[in-house]
């Protein structure tokens, strides 16, 4: 398994796109330290995000990890051209003659979209961690601990994103392509949604059940966002007169569903390396 | 007897209506150089490809060693350069050959050693992407030979390579041969072939149609160059001989095939009892060139 990775991560280290992308992905991240110094001054209105109560354990694990999961488009494209560069160089095929087999190919590639998966988790954890230390208003240890399932969640969240992507490069072999296809994927499941929800099956909740079951879709669904669960945002809700009862937590059920998919994206990339002829 | 290296039986590959290799059998035996000559599409790559774990066959078996191990652990033992050089660009030539280390899982020992031999030690911190075709090939050579393979294979090695290029590539394949490795050698190239390679086989249309020692190709066992005077009669005396298969004139010397195993000085004193003095003879042995011709059109 160290073999695997070692080979793999001298692939993505030596390409210094793939490298400026891995670092400024993590650069990124930290500046979501940032937000906390975000303060706006509009005559009464106030708005400081620190004080605003967005880095008080537990919350700062749901708004830390929901804004994280959104910059997991650098390694996506870090993953996506890894998987392409194989093709258009013809190191696949060399890889697999000099006696590598196409489960290990695979297996490599794998290990890699975990270890991303799991560094950025780990990164986020302590960043986050640091920040509700230096600003959170409760710091006993039970309620630090509370609410951990989030970075679960973002873990799974990841590695299921990243293991779409992976899937999109060994079928698509063109890195351009294959994040098209991406974005068009999100596209047709957006639409398709919102004409079944709203023109065809009249609001029905059914069609929520179902699309809980696509990729994307059930990727998001990982972590709702935070934003509306914000006391600020609340009582403007409140006084505009939105009744707002959404279910913040994570569920065990949408987990299952992306390691479903994370294994039917991995298990499809090898079916497919297996069979074509290269 | 010790079991070959390479053992393929009734191996089929179909790509739709088009059948590739059709019923390829043949066994590689250790310290033997091997060519595997025929035209482009005769299916040597594909067969290739298939015994390298990138191409699927339709059907049919392989075994690598007497079938001891899975094919990606005997690739381990294998080296094999095809078609074009594949490496990543952005590393450089050491850092390509370290790669191929890891894969194979050797440490790096021999890197700087394989690299002195393809003559780019002074390269091996450019780039790939920096060298031309002929460095290409040579660092893939370099990286075949990386794990002091059992058994190398090239399937056209000096491609698209110019005269100096196939000239360098050429002297590295005798020197790897002449140290007792045995080589499979793909090409289209017959003189190729003719210079390094102890046993030949000749594909067309994805079918053997000769597999053994390159010198027992043709049953015929070579012909005579002769040229005298009077080449009428020269003709008429010849037809006469028992043994003689066919006969022709061209540019005014006289070839003569024959059945058998024909020596100059009999075939000579067989001449000159008949009163015939020639003035050229010259025993030749048939190239491979003619050689595969005369296979291929048949």
């Amino acid at each position: 398994m160290k073999r695997l990775l070692a080979i793999e991560l001298q692939k993505i280290w030596k390409n210094r796109a793939s490298k400026v992308l891995t670092i400024g992905y993590f650069v990124i991240l930290s500046f979501i330290a940032l937000i906390a110094s975000i303060k706006f001054d509009i005559g009464n209105f106030k708005l400081h995000f620190a004080e605003m109560g967005i880095f008080n354990f537990p919350f700062i694990w749901h708004f830390n990890t929901w804004i994280a999961s959104g910059l997991k488009f650098f390694l996506a494209i870090v993953i996506v051209s890894m998987m392409a560069n194989e093709y258009s160089y013809g190191t696949l095929k060399q890889n697999l003659i000099d006696g590598m087999s196409k489960k290990e190919f695979i297996l490599s590639k794998f290990l890699t979209v975990v270890l991303f998966a799991s560094v950025s988790t780990l990164f986020i954890f302590l960043m986050s961690l640091v920040l509700g230390l230096s600003f959170s208003s409760y710091t006993e240890f039970g309620i630090i601990f509370s609410d951990l399932e989030y970075l679960l969640a973002y873990f799974v969240k990841l590695l299921g994103f990243f293991s779409f992507c992976l899937f999109l490069g060994v079928l698509i072999k063109r890195s351009a392509f294959a994040l098209g296809f991406l974005f068009i994927w999100f596209l047709v499941e957006k639409i398709s949604y919102g004409i079944f929800k709203f023109e065809i099956f009249n609001r029905s909740p059914i069609v929520d059940d179902v699309y809980a079951f696509m990729p994307l879709e059930s990727i998001s669904n990982l972590i709702i966002e935070p934003i509306t669960r914000l006391n600020a945002i609340r009582s403007i809700q409140e006084a505009v007169g939105e009744n707002s009862t959404k279910d913040y937590d994570i569920h065990f059920s949408s987990i299952v569903i992306v390691l479903v998919w994370t294994i039917i994206f991995i298990y499809s990339s090898y079916a497919i390396i297996k069979k074509r002829d290269l | 007897m010790e079991s070959p290296i390479l053992t393929i039986k009734n191996l089929h590959k179909r790509y739709g209506k088009v059948h590739a290799v059709n019923d390829v059998s043949l066994e590689i035996h250790k310290g033997n150089v091997y060519g595997i000559l025929g035209p482009n599409g005769s299916g040597k790559s594909t067969t290739l490809g298939i015994v390298l774990n990138v191409v699927n066959k339709t059907s049919g078996e392989y075994n690598w060693f007497g079938g001891t191990m899975a094919t990606h652990e005997a690739l381990k033992k294998v080296g094999a350069i095809i078609e074009r050089p594949n490496f990543y660009p952005y590393m450089t030539a050491q850092e390509n050959l370290e790669l191929v280390c890891k894969i194979k899982g050797i440490n790096y020992s021999k890197v700087k050693e394989k690299l002195e031999i393809v003559g780019l030690i002074d390269r091996k911190d450019s780039k790939f992407k920096t060298f031309s075709l002929g460095m290409k090939q040579r660092l893939a050579i370099a990286s075949a030979l990386l794990n002091d393979p059992e058994i190398l294979i090239l399937d056209e090695p000096t491609n698209g390579l110019d005269p100096q290029g196939i000239h360098q590539i050429r002297d590295i394949i005798r020197l790897i041969a002449s140290q007792g490795t045995t080589i499979l050698l793909a090409s289209h190239l017959l003189d190729e072939v003719e210079k390094v390679c102890s046993h030949v086989l000749v594909l067309r249309f994805g079918e053997i149609l000769y597999n053994g020692k390159v010198d027992e190709m043709s049953n015929k066992s070579g012909y005579f160059e002769l040229q005298s005077n009077d080449s009428q009669r020269l003709i008429e005396v010849l037809k006469n001989h028992t043994e003689l298969e066919s006969i022709k004139e061209t540019e005014g010397k006289i070839i003569a095939y024959f059945k058998a195993q024909i020596d100059a000085t009999e075939l000579n004193k067989f001449l000159f009892e008949k009163g015939i003095i020639l003035n050229h003879l010259v025993k030749r042995k048939l190239s491979l060139e003619e050689q595969f011709l005369e296979l291929t059109n048949q």
